[in-house]
């Protein structure tokens, strides 16, 4: 506990990822098996303690103080596990300068995971009277759950490739086959084993990602190398079909199979496909706003299933049963992908509703220019695929490319700024931006979005300056500046919102220019915005 | 207890015709130490030990009063019916415990006070009396100050981790700079230190009262807004304000430390951004306070400022009767 303890230390006061990893696959490579799986775990969040609350805690606090001191305590510091590990009295017989021979992570992850709810808060107070305050604090965290030390999964498996110098994407691969405390994995890492396998079971497999296009790409196009699809503005999702079920999972691999019942229907068809999950039905696509009241919901009514229906629209096939076909060129894989889904479709009637992501055909580039601006609102540009590329885990170069429509721009007012983080935190760095309305004392600016990007660091300077010689309110780190520059914002899409208080919604504003010139009565007006709002929004 | 009132400017010894740290300009001022929200310039006459008058003459220039009285550690002196006295009190160079005696009644105000070590002030004095004043900054048991040699070491520590990064600290001007700079050297750190402008003066006038601090140099930079090569792997004190200022990019990436007792929070120090949380506190810790307390056994104690319920709940589970003065205007962002 003690190693761990520090570990999570360093970890959250480090503001860099670099140092975070650096901190992270250190550890891993030198902390003993198995209480870095253990730590992994807890990390990572894939460690819980159902049985363990939070109400054990608060009892054992008022205990050692008092109920008033704990409640005092409580309310100054703000956490529970952070104000029980400083307010718990140091023992006389430990001082908290040795380790505690018993307090080894994975001893007490197993205690706590085999002490029945009843037994856990002596357990608990035992731990803590050998502890010292940063290993009470870890204790406490892993087993409220947690963690809260600004580690992601994704950072958590860069470190592991870091440590045992590794590929990301081979960890990224098996990573969904393996649970705490990973012997296989760490058996694998240290070439004790061979790799997992996921033998038979529906597990996610990592997918494969886009970059922006490259202005170079234009010279020398030729439209048959290419797999021209539309980019539709859903959510990326995987169908896995395997022996033990079907699940989807989303782009990071989160099993978000319990929001969609519908689609992970029993399936006679083995294997993985790759596609959008989209609201409404292949015949009239819903906005992306239909599709956010089905996302991240635990259950779903039958009527929710009614009034916002979805399916996939199918864009590669990664395999069919247990064969592999991630090496194949796209070219071979659309093929399979064609075939496989009008049998899932012949074959069984009450199948998950899918269909195919249509191919396009342009004679040049400019072309395609043309067409996503015509195109529906719902898509938010085209996909350029190679059509020999395999399917590579991860953003590999050179393969898949997305070519967005035209951003839309709106000149919007500074109003509000605060400090950025970690290089920036010396730099007024992130903006709100309002736009106008018509209110009850005449016109009056409304925020609209926030923006922290797209500015040269001349212009961070310049705006930085401006804000602190123009601020004429204070809220906490927030300050209001005055309503004197405004900016040329650039963004992909605009939706009605009720949580705003403009009554919209931006998607992806950034800065296009500072417009030094422009007086702030000259800038748009919220009416003038809503216009971009797609009709079948309205 | 009649003869000592709040009224607007604070604790009023009315047969003195004083005020204790008063908040409001006033004829007789008792001071117990120089951070600002307790020694205030526009009074008639303060009086306080040696120490305090030259940080506020630093601080305000020579004319911060007409009357400037000295009065050491140990002395006493007569106001009306009253003995006045000073006792030191941990707190900063210069830092008192304020002994008013009236009618075979003592009070004790005992300002700003800790119990911890520190090499840039003399040590808290016990001394029994009827009425004991104390503040409850860190009035609460979440707070239990390490010890400071150790924080100092933990420092090191991380630095030899990474020998080129700058070390930023973040520390209070008066008192909090100058026990970090001593610790430092304590502990075997000899490199000249680099300090922002506000600490000059006041780091001279340690040094004058005979406070080791080593080589001290101004952290200036050539080329306003751009890192300082000079500045790279040393370490640097300013203000906790300046850290997050223009002033700080004349550092290329520094690691960002703040000393202070509120350091022991962890979702405080992150909040400032602070990378490494250096636990120094010139105030007692909750330990401290209630071991202060008993070891002065008054008859009863009166809490001036901070987490005043808290340290009131504990008193009274004690035995010992307590009250709040709520006393409000007094800073803790020196802390």
């Amino acid at each position: 506990m003690r190693r761990f303890s520090e570990l999570l230390e360093a970890l959250i006061f480090s503001p860099r990822r670099t140092v975070k990893l650096a901190h992270l696959s250190g550890w891993l490579r030198e902390a003993p098996h198995p209480d870095r799986g253990w730590g992994l775990a807890g990390l990572t969040g894939d460690l819980s303690f159902s049985h363990v609350k939070a109400g054990v805690v608060r009892e054992l606090a008022s205990e050692v103080s008092s109920p008033e001191l704990f409640a005092l305590s409580y309310d100054f510091v703000g956490d529970l596990a952070e104000t029980v590990a400083l307010l718990w009295p140091a023992s006389p017989a430990h001082d908290g300068t040795e380790a505690a021979e018993d307090l080894r992570l994975s001893a007490v992850i197993a205690s706590l995971a085999d002490t029945p709810r009843a037994g856990i808060k002596p357990l608990l107070a035992g731990y803590m009277d050998r502890a010292n305050v940063a290993e009470r604090w870890a204790l406490l965290k892993l087993a409220t759950g947690g963690m809260r030390v600004g580690v992601s999964g994704r950072m958590a498996r860069t470190a592991l490739a870091h440590a045992f110098d590794r590929d990301i994407a081979e960890i990224e691969e098996i990573w969904p086959l393996i649970s705490p405390p990973y012997d296989d994995l760490f058996d694998w890492l240290e070439g004790r084993t061979k790799r997992p396998e996921a033998e038979g079971r529906a597990v996610f497999r990592p997918m494969m990602l886009a970059h922006p296009i490259d202005e170079g790409m234009q010279e020398g196009f030729v439209p048959d190398d290419w797999q021209i699809e539309w980019k539709w503005d859903g959510a990326r999702i995987q169908l896995v079909s395997a022996e033990d079920g079907v699940r989807l999972f989303s782009r990071t691999g989160d099993d978000v199979s319990a929001s969609f019942p519908e689609l992970v229907t029993e399936m006679k068809w083995k294997g993985v496909l790759d596609g959008e999950l989209l609201a409404g039905t292949p015949e009239e696509v819903g906005s992306f706003n239909d599709l956010q009241q089905r996302l991240n919901r635990k259950r779903v009514t039958s009527r929710m299933q009614k009034d916002f229906p979805v399916f996939i629209r199918a864009y590669d096939i990664l395999f069919l049963g247990d064969k592999d076909l991630r090496n194949l060129p796209l070219s071979q894989r659309r093929t399979w992908l064609e075939t496989e889904v009008t049998r899932i479709e012949t074959d069984q009637k009450d199948a998950p509703k899918l269909d195919l992501s249509a191919c396009l055909t342009v004679d040049n580039f400019a072309s395609l220019q043309v067409i996503k601006e015509q195109a529906d609102p719902r898509i938010e540009g085209v996909m350029l695929k190679k059509a020999d590329s395999p399917y590579i885990a991860g953003r590999p170069k050179g393969h898949w490319f997305k070519l967005k429509r035209n951003p839309k721009h709106a000149d919007l007012v500074i109003l509000y700024a605060q400090r950025g983080h970690g290089k920036r935190s010396s730099f007024y760095s992130d903006y709100t931006l309002g736009a106008w309305r018509d209110g009850e004392d005449g016109p009056e600016l409304v925020p609209v979005c926030k923006a922290y990007s797209g500015f040269s660091d001349t212009e961070l300077r310049q705006l930085d300056k401006f804000v602190r010689a123009h601020t004429i309110n204070r809220f906490g780190p927030v300050r209001e500046v005055e309503h004197k520059i405004v900016v040329e914002v650039a963004f992909d899409q605009l939706h009605n919102s009720k949580r705003h208080k403009s009554g919209i919604a931006m998607r992806f504003p950034r800065f296009h220019a500072i417009r030094w010139d422009k007086p702030a009565e000259e800038a748009d007006n919220v009416a003038y915005l809503k216009r971009f709002i797609p009709d079948k929004d309205v | 207890m009649d003869w000592v009132k709040i009224d607007r400017a604070g604790l009023s010894i009315l047969p003195a015709a004083a005020h204790i740290d008063p908040l409001a300009k006033v004829q007789v001022a008792l001071i117990t130490h120089g951070h600002a929200d307790h020694a205030r310039p526009g009074h008639h006459q303060v009086i306080a030990t040696p120490e305090t008058l030259a940080i506020m003459a630093t601080r305000y220039g020579d004319d911060f009063a007409e009357i400037k009285t000295p009065l050491r550690y140990g002395e006493k002196l007569k106001l009306g019916d009253v003995h006045v006295g000073m006792a030191p009190s941990g707190h900063i160079l210069g830092s008192a415990q304020i002994i008013v005696e009236y009618q075979n009644t003592r009070l004790i105000a005992a300002g700003d006070y800790k119990r911890k070590s520190d090499p840039t002030c003399a040590a808290f004095e016990i001394v029994p009396c009827d009425i004991f004043i104390t503040e409850a900054t860190f009035g609460l048991p979440v707070f239990r100050h390490p010890d400071p040699k150790a924080e100092i070491e933990r420092l090191l520590k991380v630095k030899s981790l990474f020998p080129e990064r700058s070390i930023l600290i973040g520390a209070y001007a008066l008192g909090k700079a100058q026990r970090v700079i001593a610790l430092l050297r304590a502990a075997g750190y000899n490199a000249p230190i680099y300090i922002h402008g506000a600490l000059q003066n006041l780091c001279n006038l340690y040094q004058e009262y005979g406070v080791e601090l080593g080589e001290l140099r101004p952290a200036t930079s050539t080329n306003r807004g751009k890192p300082s090569q000079e500045l790279e792997g040393a370490i640097i004190i300013a203000p906790p304000s300046a850290m997050n200022t223009v002033w700080a990019r004349r550092l290329s990436d520094p690691l960002n430390v703040f000393a202070s007792g509120w350091m022991q929070v962890r979702q405080r120090a992150k909040q400032r951004g602070v990378e490494f949380p250096l636990i120094l506190s010139d105030h007692a810790d909750w330990d401290d306070l209630l071991a202060t307390i008993e070891a002065v056994n008054p008859g009863e104690v009166w809490v001036t400022h901070g987490r005043e319920d808290a340290l009131i709940h504990a008193c009274q589970q004690r035995g010992i009767s307590a009250r709040a003065l709520s006393l409000i205007g007094y800073d803790e962002a020196m802390e």
